[in-house]
């Protein structure tokens, strides 16, 4: 398996990190990074990243079941997570996340069909003087309003139509 | 841009740099007494390193609060192992979002604290432990590490002071027990977030079973201010064995939430009213997280205190890792234990058996509440089986899930009552009919 330029050297660069023979440590930060890349985490990239870290594949797969971020499913091209902890939940966190299911029509951890958008009801984000929190694949945004989020998404949307 | 306006009663001292122009690049920190502490304690011996962050009165800022240079002293000398430093940016306790900005506004801070530490107990190599959800922070950190190596702040013999130390960082991927430090550990050596049984505390075996310095993020960033200003000025700041100032993070109904920086000991009520702008739309205060989830609730008439380690203490609950939670008066307690407990039941590793099913059952429990079908047993069945959790996990996870739930019931127990299931014709709805007559 071979992955971008860019992914190919940050892999070199994580497997230098560590102390000689330490290189399971590369095993996590190395599924995160190429499953930006490539969308999921398939038994390919298990065996690859297995392979690269010199770890069996079960030793990769142990930890995909136990990090949230980590998923073997695809999740859509925008990944839309809504926090609705308990400093969100004060400030309508979980009214946001409910509008944002509606208008996607879909729930928690479901990919829309036409694979754009998925949605996340996720736990604290470290956002929480700013609540309620939206993350939207890597992009915070901060004190969301319903509006804001519609406006967000209606963004997105056109965007890609444009493209 | 900041995320929230300044407060003029801030002490800016770990925050100087926020809202500076480029604030994170490596020209206005050294333009701002940047390194200036690394060199100045290039010249000390370790041991005065130490003592003048235990002089300091710096307790740990991920929540513990145990003695900083204290922790650095339990670091063996010559065992013939390397040493590392492991920073702790692994911030998820609900209600905390301080960590994120001072690695985005001031990353150099950060390294330098690092280089330090590596100083005061002869470390070679630092690690800094990000959440994965952190991914900006992580480019800005990576382009702070790269302009350091460049003008030779890390790598081999830096500034030709014949130091030799390296910075590397490293990501999770999403779970909250790996800001626990022994799981942290396992979790940077490629392994599922489980905690390590202690002892060996990490000072002895920690990274790669070497010794290791681990501390917040924030208790790093008070390393140079406190060599190069000296630990008594820092001390000074805070109150008797509570050094310094604190990123307090107010959340919930408050006016003008945000992150502040302020000395210890600042009265609760007065960083909720002059501070954070008041309880919003004019309402009463209810309740206080006073330091993150895990700490027991404070009822409005128990705020008035000074926010430090110890008062916290004595007010049976924790200054933890400085993030304060207003409620007010129409918070819906149940539901607030609730959500705090799906959390904890969400995060618990499933290692130990009290934590993995005590959270699992509360939470059911805490929805039949919810539900409309709490029984009037389940109320003291919430306390006990919470009480059963302390004190019998690995790591306080079990007990970060069982102290606010304890002291939710025991402050709010009207809340429960008010909404228990009322089958017809029984006792309760009996009971309840001639109350309402």
């Amino acid at each position: 398996m071979t992955f971008s330029p860019e992914l190919e050297s940050r892999i070199e660069k994580m497997l230098t990190s560590y102390p000689p023979g330490r290189t399971r440590s590369a095993v996590i930060p190395m599924l995160l990074y190429a499953q930006d890349e490539i969308g999921a985490i398939t038994q390919e990239l298990i065996e690859e990243v297995a392979r690269r870290c010199g770890v069996l594949p079960l030793q990769v797969e142990e930890v995909i079941g136990y990090y949230s971020m980590l998923h073997k499913k695809p999740a859509g091209k925008y990944h839309v997570q809504v926090c609705t902890n308990i400093s969100c939940l004060l400030v309508g966190g979980e009214e946001l996340y409910h509008h944002a299911s509606e208008k996607l029509g879909i729930g928690h951890k479901e990919t829309a069909a036409d694979g754009l958008f998925s949605l996340e009801e996720v736990e604290c984000m470290g956002a929480c003087s700013w609540a309620p929190a939206v993350q939207i694949n890597y992009d915070f945004h901060h004190k969301v309003t319903p509006e804001q989020l519609d406006a967000l998404l209606d963004g997105i949307r056109q965007a890609q139509r444009v493209q | 841009m900041l995320y929230n306006e300044p407060s003029p009663l801030e002490v800016k001292v770990l925050s100087k740099r926020f809202g500076l122009q480029n604030s994170a690049s490596l020209d206005t920190y050294l333009a701002t007494d940047g390194y200036k502490a690394f060199l100045k304690a290039r010249e000390m011996t370790p041991e005065d390193i130490i003592n003048e962050v235990k002089k300091s009165g710096l307790r740990g800022r991920g929540g513990a609060g145990f003695p900083t240079g204290m922790k650095w002293s339990f670091v063996p000398r010559n065992t013939g192992k390397p040493v590392y430093i492991v920073v702790n940016a692994d911030e998820s306790e609900p209600g905390t979002c301080k960590d994120r900005l001072l690695m985005e506004y001031d990353p150099h801070q950060l390294i330098e604290g690092v280089m330090i530490a590596a100083l005061a107990v002869g470390a070679k190599a630092g690690y800094i432990y990000t959440r994965g959800e952190f991914r900006y922070v992580i480019e800005i950190l990576e382009k702070a590490v790269a302009e350091a190596y460049d003008k030779g702040w890390l790598g081999k013999n830096i500034q030709g002071t014949g130091f030799d130390f390296d910075v590397y960082l490293h990501t999770g991927a999403g779970a909250y027990e790996c800001g626990e430090e022994s799981a942290l550990l396992e979790s940077l050596e490629g392994k599922r977030g489980i905690p390590r049984i202690r002892p060996p505390f990490p000072a002895v075996a920690g990274a790669w079973q070497s010794p290791t310095v681990l501390n917040n993020v924030e208790t790093f960033c008070a390393i140079p201010p406190i060599i190069r200003d000296g630990g008594d000025a820092f001390a000074a700041l805070g109150t008797p064995k509570n050094g310094g100032t604190r990123m307090f993070c107010i959340s919930g109904h408050v006016n003008k939430p945000g992150v502040y920086e302020l000395p210890m000991g600042f009265n609760m009520l007065r960083m909720i009213n002059e501070v954070g702008g008041g309880v919003w739309k004019g309402k009463k205060l209810k309740a206080v997280i006073p330091g993150g989830s895990s700490c027991p609730i404070l009822k409005a008439d128990e705020c008035d205190l000074p926010m430090d380690f110890d008062s916290l203490a004595k007010a049976k609950s924790m200054l933890g890792s400085g993030g304060l939670v207003v409620m007010d008066e129409d918070t819906d307690m149940v539901k607030a234990a609730l959500r705090i407990m799906k959390f904890y039941a969400h995060e618990s590793c499933g290692w130990c058996i009290p934590c993995r099913e005590g959270t699992s059952w509360l939470k059911q429990m805490l929805q039949r509440f919810m539900d409309g079908r709490g029984q009037s047993t389940d109320i003291n069945l919430i306390g006990e089986l919470a009480k059963n959790m302390l004190g019998r996990t690995f790591c306080p996870l079990g007990d970060a899930a069982a102290l606010p739930t304890i002291s939710i019931v025991e402050k709010f127990r009207d809340e429960f009552e008010a909404k228990l299931h009322v089958a017809a014709g029984s006792y309760e709805d009996a009971n309840r009919f001639v109350q309402i007559v």
